[in-house]
C-alpha cells in the first residue's frame, strides 16, 4: 500500500506528460492520411483505447486466476478495481471506431469479426461487473466474476486475430505484427506515445481503485461484525 | 497565406470531418475525466467511512 502510494505521483504525472504530448503531436504536428484525410486522427483515441480494453481484460483475467486458484487476496481487489476502467476503454474503443467508420466505410456498425468480439468484451466487463455486486456475500460475487474473467479470457487472442482469420471490414493489424509496424513513423509515434499515456492512465486508476476497494472492504467486514 | 483565423478554423474543420473527428476526441475525454471523479468521489466517501468508524462517530446509512 505504501510502494503504491509513493508511486502515484510519478504516475499521475508520467499519464497528463505523455497524453498531452500524444495529443499534441498528434493534433497538430502529424499528417493527414493520403486515403483517409483528416480523419484519420481519431487513431489516436481509438486504437490506444483498444490496446487498454484487451490488456486490462488480461490484467483481470490474470488477477481473477491468482484469487481463485493461488487464493491471493489482491487478485479479487485488483479485478475489481480493473472491471470499470476496462469498460470505459471498450466503449470508447466502440464508439470512436464508429465515427470513424461512418466517414471512412459508410457505415456506422459491421457485424465483422473484430467489431462483434469487441462488442462482446464490452458485455463481458459488463457481466463481471454486475456479478461482483449480484450476491449479498462480496466473497460470492468475487468468485463468479473472476471465473467470468477467466472463462472469458478466449476472447482476447479472438480479437486479436480476427482480423486475420476472419475476412473482416476493420483493417488489418498493423503496429503488433510479424514484420514490424506497417505505420509511417509520422503516425506511429504519436500514436504509441497516447497507447503508453493511457497505460499510465490505467495504472493510475488502478492504485487509487485498489485502495479504495481495500477499504470498501474492510468497511463491508465492519459493518457485518456490528 | 493564410490569416491566423484562417488557420484556426482550417484545422477546426479537419478536412470536412471534424463531425466526426471532435466527437470521438470529446466522448474520449469525458469517459475519461467522468472515470476520474466517480473513482476519486468514491475513494473520499470511502476514506471518511473508516475514518468515522475509527474514531467510533456513528455511521450514515449508505451504499458501500
Amino acid at each position: 500500500m505504501r510502494m503504491a502510494a509513493a508511486v502515484l505521483p510519478w504516475s499521475t504525472a508520467a499519464t497528463i506528460l505523455l497524453i498531452a504530448t500524444g495529443l499534441v503531436w498528434g493534433l497538430f504536428f502529424s499528417p493527414p492520411d493520403y486515403q483517409q484525410g483528416e480523419s484519420v486522427r481519431i487513431i489516436y483515441v481509438h486504437v490506444p483505447s483498444a490496446w487498454m480494453a484487451l490488456f486490462i481484460y488480461s490484467c483481470m483475467a490474470a488477477a481473477s486466476a491468482s484469487a481463485l486458484i493461488w487464493r491471493h487476496p489482491l487478485g479479487d481487489l485488483v479485478a475489481r478495481a480493473a472491471s470499470p476502467i476496462g469498460a470505459c476503454f471498450t466503449f470508447i474503443a466502440l464508439v470512436t471506431g464508429s465515427l470513424w467508420g461512418k466517414p471512412m466505410w459508410g457505415t456506422w456498425w459491421v457485424w465483422d469479426a473484430r467489431l462483434t468480439s469487441m462488442l462482446i468484451l464490452f458485455f463481458l466487463y459488463l457481466g463481471h461487473m454486475a456479478l461482483l455486486n449480484a450476491f449479498d456475500d462480496a466473497n460470492r460475487g468475487n468468485r463468479a466474476a473472476a471465473i467470468l474473467a477467466i472463462v472469458g479470457f478466449i476472447n482476447v487472442p479472438i480479437i486479436k486475430f480476427s482480423v486475420d482469420w476472419w475476412n473482416t471490414l476493420h483493417q488489418p493489424e498493423s503496429v503488433f505484427r510479424l514484420g514490424g509496424p506497417s505505420i509511417d513513423p509520422s503516425i506511429l509515434w504519436p500514436l504509441l506515445i497516447m497507447g503508453l499515456g493511457f497505460t499510465f492512465f490505467f495504472v493510475t486508476l488502478l492504485l487509487l481503485r485498489v485502495r479504495s476497494e481495500f477499504l470498501a472492504a474492510r468497511l463491508r467486514v465492519a459493518a457485518a461484525g456490528r | 497565406m493564410l490569416s491566423a483565423m484562417d488557420r484556426i478554423s482550417t484545422f477546426f474543420a479537419m478536412g470536412g470531418y471534424a463531425a466526426y473527428v471532435w466527437p470521438a476526441f470529446a466522448i474520449a475525454a469525458v469517459v475519461m475525466v467522468v472515470l476520474v471523479i466517480a473513482t476519486l468521489q468514491t475513494l473520499r466517501r470511502r476514506e471518511r467511512e473508516i475514518a468515522d468508524l475509527i474514531k467510533g462517530r456513528p455511521q450514515r446509512p449508505g451504499p458501500r
